[in-house]
């Protein structure tokens, strides 16, 4: 074994005998511009809508859900498919999802969720999953759409009004923290841990963050 | 003589009757399958469904106009989930919400069984909320109403009543 990997290890780092040095720049060059179309295309098709509902798991349930909330259907036709909200847009931050996304692939494979009564059971976790990413995140995914500074107050109900320019201006409450369930139906939530009674409601400080990742959570 | 004449009458008379609704059942042209909740169309065809209002989203509290009315909804509830699991609208209106929300609380009478038990959350007989509460569209009245309520009737009644006048609404 280390004899083998020790011949390898020699025709990779010797020079080449028979390929001119542009030849391999070039062929080099344009290999990697192939692979990186192709790697990104890969992840690209991941974050379709098609890929997603694929399984049953999601199309019978989540997207099911999905298709009767206005960030699926409404009057402008406007609309926000799985990735806009689940995924984040940023490279890195993309990539570290994808990477956590091997869980799902777990669990379709094991099938931890393969009929309805195990999602119920386990639809809260997850979901808690969802908006601890959106908590830590300040609801990024929402505000990439949704942004705070070119919205209209003067449009908005009263009711909407009041609490966007108290909580929301003044960062005490990020989206997420009230706008729960609004494009899945929510599980059953034990009372006292319901949406909005849920504690940290403040956007959590980077120390927050890096002591709520070591402790599990406890809501 | 005449119980047996009587009874022989009796069974004519049934007869008659008998084949007068026979001739009528037969004659008579099949009424057509109408539901009347569904309006004048057949039931194998398709109705065309009333156009979907906009409802009232001003947030501006209306009056009740009886006693023990259910108040309306001021504002939409398009897509709002009450079911077993979440109830968003005690998701404001829950009484350990409203300092937060500054929504108008759940009456307490909403948190009596009907064995007249307080409890701590709402009673499932008031869980499903719009079974009584419901929004309103901006639309002129289907049907013409002249009801109006007591105030004004004792105003028209009473018309030098004294001023201290106790309100009947709750």
């Amino acid at each position: 074994m280390v004899k083998l990997l020790k011949r390898y290890w020699q025709v990779i780092w010797r020079p080449s005998v028979h390929y001119s040095l542009g030849f391999l720049t070039i062929v080099g060059f344009i290999g990697g511009v192939v692979f990186w179309g192709a790697f990104n295309t890969a992840l690209e098709f991941a974050n379709t809508e098609p890929f997603c509902t694929g399984c049953h798991e999601m199309r019978d349930n989540v997207f099911a859900e999905l298709k009767s909330t206005i960030h699926y259907t409404n009057r402008s036709g406007v609309r926000a498919k799985c990735s806009n909200c689940h995924v984040p847009h940023d490279w890195t931050d993309k990539i570290a999802r994808k990477m956590q996304a091997s869980k799902e692939v777990w669990g379709k494979v094991f099938g931890t969720i393969d009929t309805p009564e195990k999602f119920q059971a386990k639809r809260l976790e997850l979901a808690r999953h969802e908006w601890a990413r959106f908590k830590a995140n300040d609801s990024l995914e929402c505000r990439n759409c949704h942004d705070y500074d070119y919205m209209d107050f003067t449009r908005q109900s009263v009711r909407a009004q009041n609490m966007h320019t108290t909580y929301l201006a003044n960062k005490e409450k990020t989206c997420i923290d009230c706008h729960k369930g609004i494009a899945h139906r929510l599980p059953y939530i034990a009372p006292g841990e319901a949406p909005t009674d849920t504690p940290g409601q403040m956007v959590p400080k980077p120390e927050q963050q890096a002591a709520a990742a070591s402790a599990p959570p406890q809501r | 003589m005449t119980l047996a004449f009587t009874i022989a009458r009796c069974r004519q008379a049934a007869v008659g009757v008998l084949a007068t609704l026979l001739w009528l059942t037969v004659t008579a042209a099949p009424p057509s399958l109408l539901d009347a909740a569904r309006g004048p169309v057949d039931i194998p065809a398709t109705t065309e469904p009333p156009r979907l209002g906009n409802a009232i989203n001003d947030d501006v509290r209306r009056p009740r106009n009886y006693d023990l009315q259910p108040p309306t909804i001021p504002h939409r509830v398009d897509g709002y989930q009450i079911d077993k699991n979440f109830n968003k609208c005690l998701d404001c209106h829950a009484r350990g919400k409203t300092d937060f929300s500054q929504a108008v609380p759940v009456s307490k009478t909403h948190y009596i069984d009907r064995s007249g038990k307080v409890l701590e959350q709402i009673s499932t007989r008031r869980y499903f909320c719009n079974q009584c509460h419901v929004a309103q569209d901006a639309v002129p009245p289907l049907v013409g109403n002249g009801f109006e309520g007591l105030e004004a009737m004792a105003q028209r009644e009473l018309p030098a009543a004294p001023a201290a006048k106790p309100k009947a609404r709750r």
